[in-house]
This record gives structure tokens, C-alpha cells and sequence, in this order.
């Protein structure tokens, strides 16, 4: 009887289908909050020895010179770390990553490319990805993998050398460090687009609804 | 940028910071602290001056740091070797590092120059670089790894400092070894012992089988392939052995103690 009740109006009754389960909410939010003190001091730390014939602008970095930079940089990376490896645990071990992320097909990704180009990507229910979604969303779990040991490997060229050797020599895994950290720059400046773009999305990832 | 940098700052109004830093401070340092937020060099740069929230992250920055010299401790094998190259591999020409142009670099007469040695050890006799030179000596082609993130490959030859300490019947119990340097404003820098033991932790003479040139740190030089670059002193001029956390010209503004490669 109560369960036909509950059927009639599911509005009232049923609470509204939890998008974000807490635990990627609060990941997400360290998470953000890590790499962009990794990004910015890391910014300081590549123009004391830059790799390409630029440098960051002072306004956009953190620490004020490199021994500052350098002390936020170890520092937030014990959050990036941390909070990465229990965030790789729980997606594996709740399946969430597979429900998700998987199947990523070269012909689903072709078509809602054309779709979102031609404004026709739907986005009615906000807990199924698109195909898109699926491609940077996984892409950057693995860009952040590489970035962590990339990172590793320029910390540690002696005592980590065999991770070093993953990347060829220690001038290389610089160069690795500095791509991926390109890479999340160019998904992060999307995927906050896209968020502004669609509200409820961000609303998902604050309240979980 | 403004948005970012109020996050970054909990708590300061950034106008009133604005205007207490434009009193007290020259125009780049100025520009330095608001883009730096709670800088560990800004702070060194403002010392004096009450800004709260700066002062807390820096402590807790120095803390993680402490804690990250502990980490690297735990992780630092004394068995594991640097990678070691060709000769072929060598880069030429090897830059000249220092926090002063190399004309200003220490212009030492080997002739006159000792090596005074200090502390827990068993015979403090000081030696000529004549002595020196008698003691058996080892090459190694390694990586030089600067704390800025270039790095250059070297050769150089001298004295394994483990063999050393041996001979001088150091107390290899303590903690550090601490050099001195002839670097104008007195460089020294804290090498933590088991760093000090590792078998390629040398005293070095030559560079590319050349002797030590002024530019690479004449006459003596530590070279420790398992430290970023400025924990190589050079123009070294005495060595303590000791229990006491001495501080160094580096490791006191800032940069992490064991800096471990």
C-alpha cells in the first residue's frame, strides 16, 4: 500500500537521485583545491629553470620565489597523493569508474563530438556521461597518474631510478611533468566552462543532487 | 586573479595588506609578497611585520618540510648508486652555478689553503692540499641536479669522503658533517651522515681530470650525486662532524634540509 503511495508522487516522497555519492564530492573538492596549489607553485618552479622561452607571470603563481614555491609544491603534494590514490581505490572498488566510464567507443566519441558541435548533446540525465565526458574524464585519471610519477621521478632521480627509467632520463620526465600539467590546465579551463554552461552540474557536485 | 588571490589569503583584507605593504616595502618586494601569498621568501622579506595568516601557513609549511626531510631519510637507501654516464655524455661546457657572478668566485692559493677539520673526531689535525692529493682517489661521471630543475652531467675525481672520515677516525654515529665554505657571505651547508657514507660521497679535486677548476669550487669541492646541487659545497674550508643541526646558507631561507636526489 505505502509502496503504491510512494509510486503516485514520487517527487514528495523519494528524495531526488543522489548524482555525486559524497565521497566523489568531497575527493573532488580536496582534489581541486590540491591541484591548483600544485599548478601555481609548480608555475614558480618552472621559471627558475624554464624548459620553453617563456615564463608565468608573478600574478599567477604561488610562494613568491622558488624555496616558497618549492615548500607548497611538497607540501600540497602529500594531498594530491593521498587523495588521489584513495580516490583510484574507491572508483575500483565501488565499480564506479567501470559503471561510468566504460565502454568508450572511437564511433560514440565521433558522434557526440558532432552533436555537442551542433548543440544537440542532451544532457537530461546528469549521472549518465556521454561519450565525451567518458574520453576526458578517464583521460584525465591517466594524465594524473603520469603527472604523479613523473613528478616522483624528478624528486627522486636516485633513489626512484628505475621510475625515471619509465620515462627514458630525468630531463625527459621534466618534460613529461610539464605536458600533463598542460594537459590538466587546457581539461580544466573545459571542464569549468562546461560546468558554468550547465548549473545543475555543479550544483550535483556541491549537494550531490 | 583578484578572486584567486583573496582564496589564497583567508581572512586578509587585501587592500588594507595593500596599503600596510606599500609603507613598509620597495616596489618589487611589494609586488613579490601579494602574488607570493603566504611565501616562506616573502615572509623572509617582511620580516617584522604582522601579517597573521601568513606567518601560520609558513609554520605549517616549515612543518611538512621537516616531515618531508624525515620521509626522504626513510627512503634513502646508502646502498643505491646515482646513475653514472660515458664520458661522452659529459655536458660541455658544465655551467657555473653560484648567488654571485663567477668573477666574484673565491680566488683561494692552494698553497696557503688547509682543510681545518672540527668536531667528533679522532685526530683534528688540519691538511695541506699536497696531503690531499696523496690519498687514493676515484672518478665518477654523474648527474648534477640543481634545486632549480636543470641538470648537467659531470666528471669528477677525488677522495671518497666515507674513506676519509675512516681515516680521520670520525664518530660516524653523529649526525651531520658541516662544511664551510670560502663563498663570500660564508656558504656551509649540514650533509646528514648516512649521506656522508654513501660510496659515492666524495671529496673532490678534479673536474673532466683537470684540476678543480676555480668556476667548479678549487680547491676542494663535496660532491654528493645523491643531493640536489646546492648541498656540493664547494671551496669547502673546514668539515665538523657533529650532533648539531648547524643550519646552512640555503637550507636557512628556505630550501628543504636533506634535498635528497
Amino acid at each position: 500500500m505505502s509502496s503504491l503511495a510512494a509510486a503516485d508522487s514520487p517527487t514528495t516522497v523519494e528524495p531526488a537521485k543522489v548524482i555525486q555519492p559524497a565521497w566523489v564530492r568531497i575527493m573532488h573538492w580536496i582534489n581541486a583545491l590540491a591541484m591548483i596549489l600544485m599548478i601555481m607553485s609548480g608555475w614558480q618552479i618552472y621559471n627558475a629553470s624554464p624548459l620553453f622561452d617563456f615564463r608565468f607571470s608573478r600574478d599567477i603563481t604561488l610562494g613568491g620565489w622558488l624555496a616558497g614555491a618549492l615548500l607548497w609544491h611538497f607540501a600540497a603534494m602529500w594531498l594530491l597523493m593521498i587523495n588521489g590514490l584513495a580516490y583510484l581505490i574507491t572508483g575500483l572498488a565501488t565499480g564506479r569508474f567501470r559503471k561510468k566510464l566504460l565502454p568508450i567507443s572511437p564511433g560514440g566519441v565521433i558522434s557526440d563530438v558532432n552533436a555537442a558541435l551542433n548543440f544537440k548533446l542532451a544532457h537530461d540525465d546528469l549521472s549518465k556521461y556521454n561519450y565525451v565526458q567518458k574520453l576526458l574524464y578517464a583521460g584525465i585519471i591517466v594524465v594524473r597518474v603520469v603527472i604523479v610519477l613523473s613528478g616522483l621521478s624528478i624528486w627522486k632521480p636516485v633513489q626512484l631510478h628505475w621510475l625515471v627509467m619509465l620515462f627514458g632520463d630525468y630531463d625527459n620526465a621534466r618534460y613529461v611533468h610539464f605536458f600533463c600539467m598542460a594537459a590538466i590546465v587546457a581539461f580544466l579551463v573545459i571542464h569549468v566552462a562546461l560546468a558554468i554552461l550547465v548549473p545543475r552540474s555543479l550544483r550535483a557536485m556541491i549537494i550531490g543532487r | 586573479m583578484g578572486r584567486m588571490r583573496k582564496l589564497l589569503i583567508p581572512g586578509v583584507d587585501k587592500k588594507l595588506l595593500v596599503k600596510d605593504a606599500i609603507k613598509v616595502m620597495p616596489d618589487l618586494t611589494r609586488r613579490r609578497f601579494i602574488s607570493g601569498g603566504a611565501s616562506l621568501g616573502a615572509l623572509t622579506l617582511l620580516t617584522g611585520c604582522d601579517v597573521v595568516d601568513s606567518d601560520s601557513a609558513d609554520k605549517l609549511l616549515t612543518q611538512v618540510s621537516k616531515f618531508n626531510d624525515a620521509v626522504q631519510a626513510w627512503m634513502f637507501n646508502p646502498d643505491a648508486l646515482a646513475p653514472t654516464f660515458p664520458e661522452s655524455a659529459i655536458t660541455k661546457p658544465f655551467p657555473f652555478n653560484g648567488y654571485y657572478d663567477v668573477d666574484d668566485a673565491p680566488e683561494i692559493d692552494g698553497k696557503d689553503w688547509k682543510l681545518d677539520v672540527r668536531g667528533l673526531v679522532d685526530n683534528k689535525k688540519s691538511w695541506t692540499l699536497d696531503e690531499l692529493y696523496q690519498l687514493p682517489q676515484v672518478k665518477q661521471v654523474t648527474r648534477h641536479i640543481c634545486v632549480e630543475g636543470w641538470s648537467a652531467i659531470g666528471s669528477w675525481t677525488g677522495t671518497p669522503l666515507r674513506d676519509f672520515l675512516k681515516l680521520i677516525g670520525a664518530d660516524t654515529r653523529a649526525q651531520y658533517v658541516w662544511f664551510q665554505c670560502a663563498d663570500k657571505e660564508g656558504y656551509n651547508s649540514p650533509l646528514d651522515m648516512r649521506s656522508a657514507l654513501h660510496p659515492q660521497t666524495q671529496m673532490t679535486f678534479k673536474f673532466a681530470d683537470e684540476i678543480l677548476p676555480r668556476a667548479y669550487g678549487y680547491p676542494m669541492k663535496i660532491r654528493v650525486p645523491t643531493k640536489l646541487g646546492f648541498k656540493n659545497p664547494k671551496y669547502v674550508i673546514s668539515m665538523e662532524v657533529t650532533n648539531d643541526y648547524k643550519g646552512g646558507y640555503w637550507e636557512d631561507q628556505g630550501y628543504n634540509s636533506f634535498s635528497g636526489s
